[in-house]
């Protein structure tokens, strides 16, 4: 399938779910669906640098984070435009301000990926355990950063209203299926260029980098090139998917936004589906995302981790390549 | 006839331990040296720094005209220098056929400039797996290869990046007398072809069939350089092998 087909089929899919939730009037759908797809995206995310390339991250919750904050930070500074700016600059100002959603996607996307950049540069000469124990430093260190950074609300956290409509070309559009639309055509860019990647000469460096990087270097690939390409994608598609978070929660604080959740679902999701193929990050994400959207409405929302955690488990144990690789695994013991 | 290949007085040391000290070695175009020593005489870390896994301290490493020092590995790759490792070191996830295939796009494509088309590509894994014997198993995985395999495998990777010069470290340790003559038959076979050669060896029937020339490390230093025959002759080497 072409990638413009590809692309195609994967907005009607989604335009059948916006559309299928609009004809029930549920906004939970929409809501839960939202969540669904951004782990979409940070799954897919995390799965071009760990799965392709084998540089395992646990700071995936900075990078979205730090998508969450450059809006929120955006948005504070519209607040303050009146305060700090002289009249006429301030009339300019108000002209551009408030931004677009999509415009503080693109910024979100510009600053975890410029982070993601100059951690895969201090980081990348690290391996294995290493790597991902300075990618869970980093976390921790831009989390103490925004804490005592009051502008964007500190510990305290911010407040970021969410409007109950857009209007669009005349239309009014309940803004949180705005929302999910942004959201799912984020996931769309993300799966689409995941498997762009997939098939392209990036990807086959990338494989060879995961299965042994001397010899890849040996063979002509450039390592450190390509392992900064692959950190700055994925950071850049972690922010993109955080930019529109502070609208969706409403409130958005330090402990929420670098939550353990996003760390371990974007590295849970792509493991539990398997992390050699575009597929797998879509297969675990849609799985565990319902299982714990499910468990939050049925149980409790403290049960979420722990299904993660026993999925996990389970899925080391008796599919370590994912359910892609055991399908796989099946496919060619059939052949064989 | 100037020589492609120029070891400079090159040093290395890795904290107080000296592995090479003021190396000097000269590698002339179609040539096929063998480079012997006993274990830990500096081998390996010259191929590693002829090949830019490792950086020489002191010195320059020359190669067809070109100074390479500070120019990491896949650059060397590029300029014409392809090594095979001593433990194979396949991409385990890949066929036979997308091992090569990684060469073939990364140092191949850079050199001439676009894109092969996709067939073009094929057929290229083809030949290369042919040349080997490993046709047939394009499609299988290498932990399916037997240990000799795996040694062909290497080679037709190095291979894979169109080099001026071959380095084949310890390619058939390990391996049975028929198995020997299969890889000496296969390297002869690409020196013939125009590939200049180094050959790091210890089995010494293999190397004294396949050298014009023969190299001898000893502690991080070169004792010997010359025809095979009077090398192995010479009482410095004797004595470093057999000790007196």
């Amino acid at each position: 399938m072409s990638t413009a087909k590809f692309s195609l089929t994967t907005v009607a899919i989604g335009a059948m779910v916006m559309a299928f939730a609009h004809w029930f009037h549920v906004d939970y759908l929409f809501f839960a669906s939202y969540t669904i797809l951004q782990f979409i995206v940070l799954a897919t995310a995390w799965n071009i640098l760990g799965g392709y390339c084998g540089y395992v991250n646990f700071g995936s919750a900075a990078f979205f984070a730090l998508g969450a904050y450059s809006s929120v930070a955006l948005i504070k500074f519209d607040a303050e435009i009146d305060a700090w700016f002289s009249e006429g600059v301030a009339g300019v100002l108000h002209h551009i301000f408030p931004l677009p959603i999509p415009v503080l996607i693109l910024f979100g996307a510009l600053v975890s990926g410029l982070v993601g950049f100059g951690m895969g540069y201090l980081t990348l000469r690290l391996r294995g355990a290493f790597f991902a124990i300075a990618t869970l430093a980093m976390a921790v260190v831009l989390q103490t950063l925004i804490v005592n950074w009051d502008f964007v609300g500190g510990s305290r956290g911010a407040y970021i209203i969410r409007p109950e409509n857009l209007e669009f070309a005349g239309i009014e559009i309940n803004y949180i299926e705005y929302l999910f639309a942004l959201m799912l055509l984020l996931a769309v860019l993300a799966l689409t260029t995941a498997r762009v990647i997939e098939r392209s000469q990036l990807g086959f460096g990338f494989a060879a980098i995961r299965d042994d990087e001397l010899a890849a270097e040996a063979c002509g690939v450039p390592t450190l090139r390509l392992k900064l390409i692959a950190t700055t994608l994925s950071g850049a598609f972690m922010g993109m998917a955080g930019a529109p978070f502070p609208y969706y929660i409403g409130y958005l604080q330090p402990a929420s936004a670098f939550g353990l959740e996003y760390a371990v679902n974007s590295i849970a999701m792509p493991m539990i589906g398997g992390t050699t193929s575009w597929v797998g990050p879509l297969v675990g994400a849609i799985l565990l995302g319902s299982a714990q959207q499910y468990a939050t409405v049925t149980i409790s929302s403290a049960v979420n981790l722990l299904i993660v955690g026993l999925m996990l488990v389970a899925f080391v144990i008796i599919a370590p390549n994912g359910l892609i690789g055991l399908v796989q695994e099946r496919l060619r013991r059939k052949e064989t | 006839m100037t020589a492609l290949l120029h070891v400079d007085n090159i040093s290395k040391r890795f904290g107080g331990f000296v592995a090479l000290d003021g190396i000097e070695l000269e590698v002339e175009p179609g040539e096929r040296l063998g480079l012997i020593g006993p274990n830990g005489s500096g081998k390996s870390t010259l191929v590693n720094c002829v090949c830019g896994t490792l950086q020489n301290e002191s010195g320059s490493v020359r190669f067809d005209g070109d100074v390479m020092d500070g120019l990491a590995a896949h650059e060397r790759t590029h300029r014409g220098v392809a090594r095979s490792f001593q433990l194979p070191r396949p991409f385990h996830s890949m066929t036979l056929a997308d091992n090569l295939r990684i060469p073939l796009l990364y140092t191949v494509h850079a050199r001439m400039g676009p894109l092969r088309s996709a067939s073009d590509l094929e057929a290229r894994c083809h030949d290369l797996l042919e040349m080997v014997g490993l046709a047939k198993k394009a499609k299988r995985m290498p932990r399916d290869l037997t240990q000799v395999e795996m040694r062909k495998l290497e080679l037709a990777r190095a291979m894979a990046a169109e080099p001026k010069l071959l380095i084949a470290d310890e390619s058939m340790a390990g391996l049975s007398h028929s198995e020997i003559e299969d890889i000496l038959t296969l390297l002869v076979r690409l020196s013939e072809r125009g590939v200049t050669i180094i050959l790091i060896e210890h089995i010494m029937s293999a190397v004294m069939s396949f050298s014009q020339r023969l190299a001898v490390l000893v502690s991080g230093k070169k004792i010997a350089d010359g025809k095979p025959e009077d090398v192995v002759r010479d009482p410095e080497v004797v004595r470093a092998y057999l000790g007196q």
